[in-house]
């Protein structure tokens, strides 16, 4: 990364008649039509003129000033900021699969159709789920089609009072956002002091009104909710179902399945545990999968593989469904499509045997960081973790050194910071998820420095408090930014 | 076992677990129950090779045929810079997550700063988010604002025109968060503006009226006096259009629409069988509270510099839970970035070629395909700008049509009825393509069944 602050805005850099394209004429122009004028704009369009190379270089020197996995060491927790495999971006730009219209006739797209439902399978098999969508387009975006396809299946029971879903306080922030998007009230459940769900607690809220109890295994404490059996049980028989949400799925790969533990409905975070990159935010892809009996409310549009009879020469292996009892459709088409690829690249790249390692060597490379610093930093809650944990800040805290001044003076050292100030259950939470493609090396140095600013943190306090001092920025005053929103360059 | 994207050397592994006062990475799982365990391989392939999987991929890629695109309805194949690849490839910007760490991420927000000016220029309102996942999706959630700006009102308008996979995803949104939508008829292809006086007139459970232009049938619609009767009303003007029309089309905020959401995957991006597209969403100022998703502003550091910042948190998520805007947290950040390298390339005056090159193309084929008596107009007195509604009128189905169309490696349109097509003609398509096109209408209403026979018999 560049620590020098580039900065520039594109608007910049424009200057009347400058041109970065270059149009063919396709012979028609004497047919443009003349459009009526009060339906045509009217306003000057202010977008910027500017050359190729001109564009080029601002955009690469913008990048210059950005981290990302391939920068460093990207801890960030929840996230699973996984080495991102450059041959699943070489496959999804095949042009073959890049430049298919989505309402193509469905015998022109078959190899389309069954790359979306080979992943379909396999997710199937990693889940232990008897169907997937891939139609979501994120985690937030699953979990309120899983939700969806709750409420229809109590809906299709003539069941209308279940409109609570329980999620525990330890629930990302999306949980109770989507299930408010999908018109469900949230009622949250108390962690026991070990992390782990209070199974009286959840009992005490079971009812005939509660359509779901949404849960995150390991949750977000990187603990195994270890009761799971019993909390699937006790939910089940209060007619209620269990979701997965599927952001911390990573350690659990070729150990234990959702499916196996009870849940009938999970997302899968293709962006996290299967590698394909966050992009600054997107695009994402957040496939959900439902236990048998449930396939039918799964959203629209559906790939279904079919079985020809033999002698039926032009039959189509796979075809596009919409289903009567669907909750209906929550996106234009198929999904990321091109992310799915990526994700399809990738869990052949390990294969079986390569995701059975990926789990384990997540688990042991969170843990053996939450080893080698439980001297300076006080883990939260004491237990084996799994891909990530979560630290309650600097055990001497008598300077007065936040987890946000440690977060920024990690980012002098070239590293990124962990997810801070989540989850809610500790004041000074510092979440780190190193996943399984960092070596030992990066772990002993990352700790080495985590180490050096717990000594600083006591000797020059100040150092950690000022931090960054060697970012191409420093710490942006958000409050005004807040006060007083400028968010186009033409209010700036 | 080795794999190359594990580092771990069996040292490595046993000197980690030693630290963790453990032998073997199973004892990392002993607090899972023995009954959840996976006690078998997964049923999935062995590992592969780099090649095994281009191979694997290869002969997927052989089973499609991509077909010169005359098809829109929501994706469109318009022209894509080399650029943006080599841009979007930077991994810097590919393997990052959301900028919450602004110190290291001035790159991300940056670019999210300029997407936000170029769409807020394109809509003609002063206030973008960062993105939505796609124009379906956002207007879904341009719905569901409208129903919380309002006070207890629970519905809400949407015009028949409107693309109709979009309506299924607005009425799926609906249907679980509890609100009432009802269809704004369409008269001839456009929105039945009168129908619309109608509904509105003395209805006070109306929380806003989401309508079209360019319309699914690719007709500009003229919404002259509709902001002040929906406003009237006390209810929200939303307008979707394509981001590409807006470079030439009268923009949302010049109708006097409070929000703009759609699709922005006509800016130059790969059509990728659907996705990944790019939706968008602009609103004025007095809703820039109430809008969903991410929004990146300008403030200073503690240098003193101009910096970037996610900004108004406290709408989103992670911050309100379930009192948030939206549940969206990841949106589509890099094809916000594909965005943003594209209008920059193009400018102004690139969007206005773009959308004149293809609307003469458009205008061309729809002309000569009325001379061959082969098609007519559906709506011959409404305007339209490179996407339209044929109607067939040939011997044989319109099906077949499509299907001689496809085997000749051409994507006719989108049927929209048993004898309707829609066509749109971007400025990808050469004078040949589209002349081919022609040619092919001509000599098929021309020609007897028999001579398609072959191929009309089979079932695709």
């Amino acid at each position: 990364m560049n620590r020098k602050y580039y900065g520039k805005v594109i608007f910049e850099l424009s200057r009347p008649g400058r041109t970065g394209y270059h149009l063919d004429s396709n012979g028609c122009e004497e047919h443009l039509a003349t459009l009526p004028d009060n339906l045509m704009r009217h306003s000057p369009l202010r977008l910027p003129e500017v050359d190729e190379p001109t564009v080029v270089r601002h955009y690469t020197n913008m990048s210059a000033n950005n981290f990302g996995v391939d920068s460093g060491f990207y801890p960030l927790g929840s996230c699973t900021m996984k080495y991102n495999p450059k041959i699943n971006d070489e496959m999804a730009t095949i042009p073959e699969f890049a430049n298919l219209h989505p309402l193509q006739p469905a015998d022109t797209v078959q190899g389309a159709l069954k790359a979306y439902n080979d992943l379909q399978a396999m997710l199937c098999e990693i889940g232990g789920m008897a169907e997937f969508t891939l139609n979501p387009y994120a985690g937030a975006h699953g979990e309120l089609t899983g939700l969806m396809v709750i409420r229809a299946y109590h809906m299709s029971r003539g069941d209308h009072n279940r409109t609570k879903v329980i999620v525990p306080d330890s629930a990302h922030g999306t949980n109770p956002a989507s299930a408010a998007v999908a018109g469900l009230k949230v009622v949250e459940v108390k962690s026991l002091p070990d992390g782990t769900v209070d199974i009286e607690a959840l009992r005490s809220l079971l009812d005939d009104t509660v359509a779901a109890v949404m849960m995150t295994n390991p949750n977000t404490v990187g603990l195994f909710e270890y009761s799971i059996p019993e909390i699937a049980d006790m939910v089940h028989a209060a007619g209620a179902l269990m979701y997965y949400d599927g952001a911390n799925l990573n350690p659990l790969l070729g150990i234990a399945r959702p499916g196996d533990m009870g849940f009938d409905v999970m997302h899968i975070n293709l962006h996290k545990t299967f590698s394909t990159p966050h992009g600054g935010g997107g695009p994402g892809s957040g496939p959900v999968g439902v236990r048998a009996g449930l396939e039918k409310f799964l959203p629209n549009p559906v790939v279904v593989r079919k079985k020809p009879a033999e002698d039926d020469y032009f039959a189509l292996d796979y075809e596009i469904e919409h289903r009567a009892e669907s909750l209906g459709r929550i996106s234009a088409w198929l999904g990321n499509f091109a992310v799915e690829l990526r994700a399809l690249a990738y869990i052949l790249s390990l294969g079986k045997d390569g995701l059975a390692m990926a789990g384990s060597l997540a688990t042991l490379n969170a843990n053996y960081v939450k080893e080698s610093l439980r001297d300076l930093y006080k883990v939260a809650i004491d237990r084996v973790c799994k891909h990530e944990f979560v630290f309650d800040g600097l055990i001497d805290k008598s300077t007065g050194v936040t987890t946000l001044d440690v977060a920024k003076r990690l980012l002098d050292h070239g590293y990124h910071a962990p997810t801070i100030y989540f989850p809610l259950l500790f004041h000074e939470s510092l979440m780190i998820e190193p996943t399984e493609t960092e070596s030992k090396e990066t772990l002993d140095e990352f700790i080495a420095v985590m180490r050096d600013i717990a000594r600083e943190a006591t000797e020059t306090p100040d150092i950690v408090k000022g931090a960054p001092h060697d970012c191409p920025v420093r710490r942006p005053d958000d409050t005004s930014a807040a006060l007083n929103p400028v968010v186009t360059y033409f209010d700036l | 076992m080795a794999h190359r994207y594990f580092p771990h050397t069996p040292d490595d592994i046993r000197e980690m677990l030693g630290k963790c006062g453990m032998e073997t990475l199973d004892d990392l799982y002993a607090d899972v129950p023995e009954s959840l365990r996976l006690k078998r391989d997964y049923d999935l392939p062995q590992q592969m090779s780099e090649n095994k999987v281009r191979e694997y991929f290869r002969d997927l890629a052989d089973m499609n045929r991509p077909l010169t695109c005359f098809a829109g309805a929501g994706f469109y194949d318009h022209y894509s810079p080399a650029v943006i690849p080599a841009i979007l490839s930077r991994s810097e910007f590919l393997t990052a997550y959301t900028p919450y760490q602004p110190e290291v991420s001035q790159g991300t927000l940056q670019y999210i700063f300029e997407f936000q000016t170029m769409m807020s220029e394109l809509t003609g309102l002063p206030v973008s988010n960062a993105s939505m996942y796609d124009g379906a999706t956002a207007l879904a959630e341009a719905m569901m604002m409208t129903v919380a700006a309002s006070r207890k009102k629970d519905r809400v308008l949407v015009s028949a025109t409107l693309n109709p996979a979009w309506r299924e995803v607005i009425d799926t949104y609906a249907l679980y968060h509890g609100v009432k939508i009802d269809t704004v008829p369409e008269d001839n292809g456009v929105t039945d503006l009168a129908a619309l006086g109608n509904m509105l007139d003395g209805a006070s459970d109306i929380a806003g009226v989401i309508l079209p232009t360019p319309n699914y049938y690719g007709i500009l619609e003229d919404y002259t006096g509709v902001a002040e009767m929906v406003h009237a009303s006390k209810a929200l003007l939303v307008m979707t259009a394509p981001a590409s029309t807006l470079g030439v089309i009268k923009s949302p905020g010049e109708w006097g629409a409070d929000i703009a959401a759609g699709e922005a995957q006509s800016l130059g991006m790969p059509m990728s069988f659907g996705g990944p597209g790019l939706g968008y969403m602009c609103c004025t100022k007095a809703l820039m509270r109430k809008l969903p998703g991410r929004i990146v502003g300008k403030t200073t550091d503690a240098s003193g510099q101009r910096v970037f910042v996610l900004t108004l948190q406290a709408r989103e998520q992670h911050i309100r839970r379930d009192k948030a805007t939206s549940n969206i947290c990841s949106n589509q950040g890099l094809m916000a970035l594909y965005a943003t390298v594209y209008l920059s390339l193009m400018g102004p005056q690139g969007l206005r070629d773009v959308n004149d090159l293809s609307s003469s193309g458009a205008h061309y084929l729809a002309s000569r395909l009325v001379e061959t008596g082969a098609f007519e107009l559906k709506y011959p007195s409404r305007p339209f700008l490179n996407e339209f509604v044929l109607r067939y009128n040939g011997e044989t189905s319109l099906k077949d049509f499509m299907e001689v169309s496809a085997a000749s490696g051409c994507l006719a349109g989108v049927m929209i009825a048993d004898d309707e097509l829609l066509v749109c003609v971007t400025e990808n398509r050469t004078k040949e393509e589209i002349d081919r096109y022609i040619w092919r209408a001509e000599t098929f209403s021309k020609a007897q069944t028999p001579l398609f026979k072959s191929e009309s018999e089979q079932n695709f």
